[in-house]
Parts: C-alpha cells; sequence; structure tokens
C-alpha cells in the first residue's frame, strides 16, 4: 500500500481529491491561476517552513537517530560502556548456545508466521467477497487486532493449558482420547507419581505392565483377600463401593473379596477386614496358571468379591488386570519445550539449534488468531481495487474461475501479498511481548527471541550496556532489507 | 473506502449460470466461514466468560461448562477489582496511568506529525524529498535499539537539570512519541500530498500567513487523517508493554499492560484477577475499534509497514 499511495495517490488523498471543491470556502473554489513562486523563495518563508519541521526533527534526532548510533558504539564497549572492547560481545553471541536458540526461534516465526498469516487473510479476502454478511465476518476476524499481546497471550494461555479441567485444547483432545482408549475405573494419579504397584497392601504384589497379582497361589475351594490402599473418596463414591463382605468358601471354585484395606476406626492396622470397610466393585480380574497364562476372567461384584468357578486341578494366581488403573488422557503440555523435531540422536548444539519447540507453534496458533484480520484487510482492499475489467476479460476469453485467480487476479494482487508479508516479517523480528506473557517460566528460555534476550540481558537487575547492544544492532541489520524495499517502492 | 464494510464484491457475479463453476455453493461457504467465525470469536467469549465466574470454579470445570449453567455468572470479580480503589498497582490505578499516559502521547503525535507533514509538503526548501525518504527508513527501525542510549540519556539530563524522566510517565510518553513519529508523519503526508496546490496558492495570494493557511486551510482537511492516525497511535500506546517496562522502572504506578503482566507470574492464583483485568485492558481498545472503525482500518491501511 505504500508504495501504490506514494505515487499514484493514497486512497485518502483521493478522497480528499474530490471532495475539496465542495467542502472549501467559496473563495477558494474559483478557477485560479497558479502562480507559484520559485522552490526556496523567500528566506522568512523558508524559515517559517523549517519551523513547523522543527519539533519532529528535534525528537527524531534527539530520541532516535543518535540513539541509534550511540547503540552501534555500546556494541563494542563492556557492559557498563566504558571500555572498549571490539567485537567480543558479537563472538560472545554467536557462541553461546542459549542465545542461539533466540535465532532459531527467530527463524521459525519468520519462517511460519508471515506466510501461514498472508495465505490465511487471502483465502478470507477471497472467500468474505461471496457471502452476505461479511462485514460481520471480517469484523470478528479483525477484532483481536485490538487486544495488546499481554491480554492474547493471557487469554490463549488458558486455552493451551495443561489441566483438561482448562484448557479447551486438551479437554477436546481428552475427549477423543477417553473414547479411544476410556480410562480405568481405579485411576493411579500419575501426575502425583501414583503406580499401580505403590496400591497394593495385602496379599498382592506388583505384576507385569501395571497389573497386580496374589502374593501366594490359591487352589480350588480357596477364598483369597486381596486389600488396596490409596483409593481416593472420589473413586469410591463413583464406583458405588459398598461394604466388604468376605465370601465362603465354596468347592471347586477360587473365591475372595478385593477390598479397601483401610479402617477409619482402625486406621493403623492392614490385611484385616474391619465393618467399616469397603469392597471395590467393578475391578476387571484375570485367573492365571502358575506359568503366567490366563485360564479365565470376571469383576467383582458391589461387595468387592468375586469367584472363579470349576477351576479345576493345580495352582492360580489372581490378577488385578492394569487397566482398572489407567489414568487416561492426563494433558498435553502445549506450552513446553519438548520438540516437534526429532533431535535427541544430535550433539547438544544441534539440538539447540534444529529442535521446534511446541511452544513456539503454540505461540504462532495465537498470534495467527491476533494478525490474520490484519492481512485479510489489507488484502481485501487490493482486492477491491483490482481493475475488474481484466477480470471480465478473462471470463469473456473463456478463462475458468481458477485461471483467472491465478493468472490475472494473482499477479495483479502480488504487490499487496509482498507488502502484508514484508510487514509481518518486521513485525514478528520484534516479537516480544507475546512471548513475554504466553511461554511459561519452564520453556520461557527455549522460546525466547532475540529482543526479548535484548531486553532481559539489558534490563534484568540494572542496566548491561555491551551484549544487549550488540542484540539490538542485529536486530537492526535484521530488519534493513524490508527498509531498502520499503524505501525502492517509495521511490519507485 | 472502508475494506472493513465492503460489499459482495461484482466479481462474485456474472459466473452463476457457467456450468463448471470452480467456486463451492454459497451454502457451504457460509456453513464453513460461520465455523471460522465461531473459532475467531471463541478466545474472546472464554475470557469473558472466565471474568464472570467465581474464581473457585476456575480449577474445577472448564469455562465452557457456564454455557449450560448461565446461573453461576457474577460480576463479583468486577467489583472486588474496583473496591480496591486507587492503590498503586491495582487496577483502577493502572487504569489511570494507561490514560495518562496514552492520551499525550497519541495527542503530541498527531499535532507534531501535522506539523512536520505541512513542512514536507507545502514547505519552500530544499531537500524534502531526502527528509521524507529518512522518515520512510525510520518506520522500521525496531525502538530495541533505542532503549539504553535514552535511559542513558534521560540520566544524564536529570544530573545536569534536577529532573531525571527516567522512571516517570513523562520519560514514557518521550520515548512512545520519537517511535510514533516517523508513521504519523508518513501518514500525513501523504495525506496532504492529495490536496490541491491551487487551495494553498489561492490562500497565500489573498495574504494569508503559513500558520493561518495551515490552521484554516490544513486543519480542517486534514483531521480524518489525523483521526486514523490517532486512533492508531492510541491503541498502539495502549498496547505497549516494553517501553513501559523500561521506562517505568521503580515507578509504583503502572499501565494495565504491566499490571497484567505482574499477575502472570502468579497465574494459577490470581487468575481470576487475571481475566478481569485482562477484560479491563481490552474495553476501551474495543470501544474505540466499534465506534471508529473505519478511521482504524484506513490507519492499519496506511500503516502496512509499521
Amino acid at each position: 500500500m505504500a508504495a501504490r499511495s506514494l505515487r499514484r495517490g493514497h486512497p485518502l488523498s483521493r478522497a480528499v481529491g474530490v471532495s475539496v471543491p465542495a467542502g472549501a470556502p467559496p473563495a477558494t473554489s474559483q478557477v485560479l491561476p497558479t502562480i507559484r513562486k520559485p522552490a526556496g523563495g523567500g528566506k522568512r518563508d523558508q524559515l517559517g517552513s523549517l519551523l513547523f519541521l522543527a519539533p519532529a526533527a528535534i525528537w527524531l534526532l534527539a530520541i532516535t537517530i543518535y540513539p541509534v548510533i550511540a547503540t552501534f558504539r555500546n556494541s563494542l564497549y563492556d557492559e557498563n560502556a566504558a571500555s572498549y572492547v571490539g567485537l567480543s560481545n558479537y563472538k560472545a553471541i554467536f557462541s553461546t548456545a542459549s542465545i542461539l536458540v533466540n535465532f532459531r526461534n527467530n527463524v521459525i516465526w519468520v519462517v511460519i508466521f508471515p506466510f501461514v498469516v498472508t495465505f490465511l487473510g487471502l483465502v478470507f479476502a477471497v472467500l468474505t467477497e461471496r457471502i452476505r454478511w461479511s462485514t460481520a465476518f471480517k469484523t470478528i476476524i479483525f477484532m483481536p487486532i485490538v487486544f495488546s499481546a499481554t491480554a492474547s497471550a493471557l487469554i490463549w494461555r488458558t486455552i493451551f493449558d495443561l489441566d483438561p479441567h482448562i484448557g479447551m485444547v486438551n479437554a477436546a483432545v481428552q475427549t477423543v482420547s477417553d473414547w479411544v482408549n476410556p480410562p480405568g475405573l481405579y485411576p493411579v494419579n500419575v501426575s502425583a507419581g501414583q503406580t499401580a504397584a505403590a496400591l497394593a497392601s495385602t496379599g498382592l504384589s506388583p505384576g507385569p505392565s501395571g497389573s497386580l497379582q496374589s502374593s501366594s497361589t490359591a487352589a480350588a475351594g480357596d477364598t483369597v483377600q486381596l486389600g488396596l490402599i490409596g483409593i481416593s473418596a472420589t473413586t469410591l463414591q463413583v464406583v458405588g463401593a459398598q461394604t466388604a463382605i468376605v465370601p465362603t468358601p465354596s468347592s471347586g471354585a477360587i473365591s475372595g473379596l478385593v477390598y479397601r484395606d483401610f479402617s477409619p476406626s482402625n486406621p493403623t492396622v492392614r490385611g484385616q477386614v474391619f465393618p467399616d470397610e469397603v469392597g471395590l466393585p467393578g475391578l476387571r480380574l484375570t485367573l492365571l496358571r502358575g506359568d503366567g497364562t490366563s485360564v479365565t476372567s470376571t469383576a467383582t461384584d458391589q461387595h468387592g468379591d468375586f469367584r472363579f468357578d470349576n477351576v479345576g486341578s493345580g495352582s492360580f494366581r489372581v490378577q488385578i488386570d492394569a487397566k482398572n488403573f489407567g489414568s487416561g488422557f492426563t494433558g498435553i503440555f502445549w506450552l513446553g519445550s519438548q520438540s516437534v523435531t526429532p533431535t535427541s540422536h544430535l550433539s547438544q548444539t544441534a539440538q539447540a539449534l534444529l529442535s521446534v519447540p511446541l511452544v513456539d507453534l503454540a505461540m504462532i496458533v495465537a498470534y495467527l488468531w491476533m494478525w490474520a484480520g490484519f492481512a485479510m484487510v489489507v488484502i481485501g482492499a487490493g482486492l477491491t481495487s483490482l481493475n475488474r475489467e481484466l477480470l471480465e476479460a478473462g471470463r469473456v476469453d473463456g478463462a475458468t474461475e481458477g485461471q483467472i485467480f491465478r493468472r490475472i487476479t494473482m499477479p495483479l494482487l502480488s504487490p499487496v501479498l509482498v507488502v502484508v508479508l514484508v510487514t509481518m516479517i518486521i513485525n514478528v523480528l520484534k516479537i516480544f511481548d507475546i512471548i513475554l506473557n504466553m511461554a511459561p517460566g519452564s520453556s520461557q528460555g527455549d522460546a525466547s527471541t532475540l529482543a526479548l534476550a535484548m531486553f532481559n540481558d539489558g534490563f534484568t537487575g540494572g542496566i548491561h550496556s555491551g551484549l544487549s547492544s550488540a542484540l539490538a544492532v542485529i536486530l537492526f541489520l535484521l530488519v534493513i532489507p524490508a527498509m531498502i524495499s520499503n524505501l525502492r517502492r517509495i521511490r519507485g | 473506502m472502508s475494506a472493513v464494510q465492503t460489499a459482495v464484491a461484482p466479481a462474485a457475479r456474472g459466473t452463476q449460470r457457467r456450468p463448471f463453476r470452480f467456486r463451492p455453493s454459497r451454502a457451504v461457504l457460509d456453513i464453513v466461514l460461520a465455523v471460522v467465525a465461531i473459532f475467531w470469536l471463541v478466545p474472546t467469549i472464554g475470557l469473558t466468560i472466565i471474568s464472570l465466574r467465581p474464581e473457585r470454579l476456575f480449577q474445577q470445570s472448564g469455562w465452557w461448562t457456564a454455557l449450560t449453567a448461565p446461573a453461576q455468572l457474577t460480576l463479583q470479580n468486577y467489583s472486588t477489582l474496583f473496591s480496591q480503589g486507587l492503590v498503586p498497582g491495582g487496577v483502577l490505578d493502572s487504569l489511570t496511568t494507561s490514560i495518562a499516559i496514552t492520551v499525550p502521547a497519541t495527542l503530541l503525535v498527531a499535532i507534531i506529525s501535522s506539523l512536520a507533514a505541512y513542512s514536507l509538503v507545502f514547505g519552500r526548501w530544499r531537500g524534502r524529498d531526502v527528509v521524507f525518504l529518512a522518515v520512510v527508513a525510520l518506520l522500521v527501525v525496531p525502538l530495541q535499539v533505542a532503549l539504553i542510549p535514552v535511559v542513558q540519556m534521560f540520566k544524564v539530563f536529570g544530573s545536569l537539570s534536577g529532573f531525571n524522566p527516567y522512571g516517570t510517565l513523562l520519560g514514557v510518553v518521550i520515548f512512545h512519541v520519537a517511535f510514533g513519529l516517523p508513521f504519523g508523519i508518513f501518514l500525513m503526508r501523504n495525506f496532504l500530498s492529495g490536496i490541491p496546490t491551487e487551495l494553498m496558492e489561492a490562500g497565500r495570494i489573498d495574504g494569508a500567513g503559513q500558520w493561518t493557511l495551515f490552521q484554516r486551510v490544513v486543519m480542517p482537511l486534514s483531521l480524518p487523517a489525523a483521526m486514523s492516525l490517532a486512533i492508531f497511535q492510541f491503541i498502539w500506546v495502549w498496547n505497549d508493554l516494553l517501553i513501559a517496562l523500561v521506562f517505568l522502572g521503580g515507578n509504583p504506578h503502572h499501565p494495565l499492560t504491566i499490571f497484567l503482566y505482574d499477575q502472570t507470574r502468579t497465574l494459577a492464583a490470581n487468575y481470576w484477577v487475571i481475566s478481569t483485568g485482562a477484560m479491563i485492558s481490552i474495553l476501551i481498545p474495543l470501544i474505540v475499534f466499534f465506534s471508529l472503525q473505519r478511521y482504524f482500518v484506513q490507519g492499519v491501511l496506511a500503516g502496512a509497514v509499521k
């Protein structure tokens, strides 16, 4: 937009060119001879004009231009800007793995974000031209642009929260995951480090892959008492546990009881079934032979009782299956620093440079939400100013809609797309507040960018000038191509 | 003019009778875009509901459960936050601090940019084009480059004059104005160059001085552009975190962005403060956005380089 606005007149200035005669005072609406004074006319006039420029000039010289020069100088000095250290600040930047991570993150942002946001903006701009409620749609998509990155980061931090009770994304994943792979009736609390083995109290030992097995063998006619501990009151309420009843032995069968081995009246006694203890219903059990092969399976009833009939001769063990304790989906740490690219076989430095932490992608999603409306509005303005005659000509000549889009619309639109792309590249090179607010402390270092590193290094615990200035200089050098491209377009 | 309010483009017509249409039917498009629109609204709706739910429910169940039980919603969080009054670090104090920074920074940029743009377009001195190109170059300069030297300058100024702008709202405003000017001059200059020279010449012949021309001709005509600039600048300053963090130093008065940033350190414990504070912080930009959307869009279109 910048380029064309200067060469062909800004859309606003064009509007004014039309509206001026109508709104202007009568005296000036007459046709007047254009008597131009030579450029650089009277000295007094010239001085007056410069006075109009003076406040801006002084402000920019003092608070922008001089500081840029000073920062170049500071980058060659130590952290107190006192003694000359040559290029050692720059050497430190390019040899410190934790700072190189910032470059990697800037690269991830620049490679992914500007292109995706421009693509989204293009798709939205093209599609909204064909719906009746386009104003409403554009307003909805555009609205987040007025939110601060700080507020947006906080919104998205909750959306990506680890806990499915808080984070919407994990709640959605949990719904699907529990449907495919339902959790057990007695889920262990994985995040608290609980395992099925820790639940064994009486007559049980850990079996293979998270199951529990009776410690001693049993034969037909025996009763087995298996006590579990660490079952929460909530779980008991959910499964509807009732008073534990020790079953009577029956011939030819192995019968038994699984109960919660905790009595409120005798809180320290284990291995004994008290009247105030409850049986554990709904547990899936498997009867195993001595060699570990399974014979049959059953489940406990409301009182925790079970019975394997007609087991025949031999000795058996009772197994409480692992799936009883399956905790189901507990949340993906979207804001964590685990990499989405496999790098574990690489050296430490290579890992630091080639991994793409999940938190970067989560933040890119949040930033897309903020900026897609901008891309859509700018590209949409480009679309409306397209030369419709060319499109019509294409249709008359029998081109398909696809051909028209690719061969006519896209080439005409490409200057606008470039402007959006360049604007977004500059934007993400300087990205700062979304990372500071969205990445939790544990992954902040892995998500940090140059601008954030510059801030952290320069302004944590007093002002430290050297390394921070060198980072600022690098940031400045990175935007120079964009600066040149803007200048080229504007000079035409 | 307003891109957001653009009606259905003529391109959509004319091909309806074609046997091989590339585009999906309108109903499918409506559904797809409705889903996109809902996705885009969800974060804002979520924040609104969280700010209206009692704190204890936050850990228990997701905000979306409130959609089926709207009775649990309450304004308690807001009244608790506001009842703190104007204590430093409280939300009301932050609200007034944000206003105290944003209003002067916006007005100064609008006024100084208009003056400079007038000089760049109608001024009678050599080198106007070079100066304008310098302004264009400054458009993309990352403000990080200026932070440390300006802090140092403020301190030097303080030791000479006895007033150190570092740590004061004035220091924040001074820095904001410097980095708002290039865009302001750029926008205003583009607008003013659309004013016919004849209009100015007429004024000159009638004997008007430069100040009169600026006041009587240029200012009234450029009001819409100045409006776009002011809104753009307002939202930019309102949403800033970095400049305030650097220049406010130990000042007990924080703008809303710092208020929120401070609360994130204790996210789980203070979530009701964070979401309610975030709602308060986006309220004024939203009012500006919905009431002056046309001007804002024009500012965004003009500023596709910042």
